[in-house]
């Protein structure tokens, strides 16, 4: 037992040695590329996950997500361009059945994305006969190691999606504060709230869609919420708050990378892991 | 938004000219010596700023409000009161547009939301949120600037006045949720004024706060109200509501009355405020600037 874990950390640690040798393919620069963007546009948006009491909407959205890319996948291949469709009119359909009844919302929330697990499985089961059944269903659950093989085109759309998302989120941060803040206020006095809640829930539908090839559906919630808690429990102003969240979820997205290349684990659930050690860290340094 | 009128340009023009807050000033509330509103006639008071026409309003699926009609003068202080459940803050909702109106119709008479502030009640729920006092009052100053996004030299300004006004200053960078309630109503203030240039809603703005806040919430709204800025209050504080309003309107399940405060005071149910209003000449201020005035006597 011993022997093997010291074999292990003994090819870990060869590894370590390579590392630089990892990043002479193109491949792995590309993919810790677009963990970084997908895991930056995650954290932005978990500040108002966050704030405005969304996480159980980022959550059910990733469930809608799953279930599209099942009937996707069942349908023929699993296409971002079909799921991202059908997951934004999910967003908007549950930011605007209950907007009078709050309380309702968790319920329409379980609803609608175990309506969508359930289906999308029942296809995905049904039309899945020939292909590998549990490694897809795993695959668009936990994430896999795609990222890995993202093309230059794909990576291009990753990155034009976080420098719209990031020039938005500048412009617009007092804006948004207001409707985080008191939607009542800014609704009172001629902001639109409305329309930045839809905003807010469509952008939150295309990231946990992008991301869903990071991470996949059950943990891309995670590199979302955890940096933004980690940059509230460091700062009590807004605009610091999204500054630091950003960097706590840039910098878990490099480690954890790296991290899955040393251990030879899958990416997402690294990455995951690593804002949860980091989140665990900072909640015991300020508490 | 149809039904907003537009003013014409030359009228425009000459508000540029003054500075924020004074621009209707020729519509001032006429005061006695003492400061104290006295009830106005219409004529005085200039046009109409929200017209109420037979509207019907819902609570939770329950009417609580029915077929009341009534017209906020431009300049006007109007208070809403009336016991818990009679629609105070329901028909507030209505006029800033939160609420749906079941029947009837709510009117903006040359007023865009935009020009509207509005201070709610102290809520504990926004008591987490990271945010610094600066970024909250600069929350309100984004009605103002209706071309884009971007936060104008000008917004900050008139952040920065406004936290002056209330006393805030010293607190701009600390978070909000490290105030006293006292502090975090002041900063709501500070973002009411903020959005406010013709109309400022207060929704029972006063309750749970310690006195000196009242006292300077008061006193501040009185003096913003006597440079022409309109005030809708709903409160619980009738002495209050009776030495500062210009109109009364009192809800209650079996009728409405609206009308000056003169006339309110006439009716049977305020014998009580009487005594505060200043037609006795001889009353002492029952509340100073600083709270109670005990008589005498040793403590």
């Amino acid at each position: 037992m011993m022997l093997a874990l010291s074999l292990d950390l003994y090819s870990v640690a060869q590894r370590f040695g390579r590392i630089g040798e990892y990043f002479q393919y193109s491949f792995v620069r590309n993919a810790l590329i677009a963990s970084m963007l997908v895991a930056l546009c995650a954290a932005i948006l978990g500040v108002f996950l966050v704030l405005k009491r969304y996480s159980a909407l980022s959550d059910g959205l990733s469930h809608v997500a799953f279930g599209a890319a099942a009937l996707s996948a069942a349908f023929g291949a699993l296409d971002t361009w079909l799921v991202l469709p059908f997951t934004v009119v999910a967003a908007v359909l549950i930011l605007k059945t209950s907007p009078e009844r709050r309380a309702m919302g968790d319920a329409v929330i379980a609803t609608v994305s175990v309506g969508a697990l359930a289906i999308g499985y029942t296809v995905m089961s049904l039309r899945g006969g020939e292909s590998n059944l549990g490694g897809d269903v795993c695959t668009a659950l936990f994430g896999s190691a795609e990222i890995l093989a993202i093309d230059t085109v794909q990576l291009v759309a990753v990155s034009v999606m976080t420098l719209i998302l990031v020039a938005l989120v500048c412009i617009f941060r007092y804006r948004l504060l207001s409707v985080t803040y008191d939607d009542k206020f800014a609704r009172a006095t001629g902001g639109h709230a409305g329309a930045y809640e839809v905003a807010i829930a469509v952008v939150a539908a295309v990231v946990i869609v992008v991301g869903m090839k990071l991470a996949g559906a059950l943990l891309i919630s995670a590199l979302a919420i955890f940096p933004a808690l980690c940059a509230m429990r460091l700062t009590r102003s807004f605009g610091r708050v999204l500054l630091l969240s950003s960097v706590f979820g840039v910098a878990s997205a490099i480690v954890g990378v790296l991290l899955s290349i040393l251990l030879g684990s899958p990416v997402g659930a690294t990455v995951a892991a690593v804002d949860i050690v980091v989140y665990g860290v900072v909640s015991l340094l300020k508490r | 938004m149809s039904f907003i009128s537009f003013r014409t340009q030359k009228r425009k023009r000459i508000d540029k000219k003054l500075p924020p807050h004074s621009a209707w000033g020729h519509y001032r509330v006429r005061r006695g010596p003492d400061g104290t509103a006295h009830s106005t006639s219409f004529a005085e008071l200039g046009k109409t700023l929200v017209r109420v026409d037979d509207v019907t309003l819902a609570y939770e699926g329950r009417e609580v409000i029915s077929s009341l009609s009534f017209e906020i003068p431009r300049g006007a202080y109007v208070s809403v009161i009336g016991e818990n459940g009679t629609g105070k803050s329901t028909l507030l909702g209505a006029i800033l547009g939160l609420k749906r109106v079941r029947r009837g119709k709510i009117e903006l008479c040359d007023l865009k939301r935009r020009e509207i502030g509005f201070l709610a009640q102290q809520n504990e729920e926004s008591e987490s949120f990271p945010a610094t006092v600066y970024e909250v009052v600069l929350t309100g100053c984004l009605s103002r600037s209706s071309c884009g996004p971007f936060i104008t030299k000008r917004a900050r300004d008139i952040a920065f006045a406004n936290m002056e006004k209330v006393g805030i200053t010293s607190l701009s960078g600390r978070s909000c949720d490290a105030l006293s309630g006292g502090q975090r109503q002041r900063v709501m203030l500070a973002r009411a004024l903020c959005s406010a240039s013709k109309l400022l809603v207060l929704d029972e703005a006063v309750t749970g706060v310690d006195s000196k806040t009242v006292a300077d919430i008061y006193s501040l709204v009185e003096s913003l109200n006597a440079g022409g800025m309109t005030v809708l209050s709903v409160t619980h504080d009738i002495s209050a509501a009776v030495r500062y309003s210009s109109h009364i309107l009192r809800l209650s399940s079996d009728g409405y009355f609206f009308g000056t405060v003169k006339d309110y005071l006439a009716l049977d149910e305020a014998a009580v405020y009487r005594k505060t209003d200043v037609t006795d000449k001889n009353a002492k201020e029952p509340y100073g600037d600083s709270g109670f005035r005990y008589k005498g006597g040793a403590v």
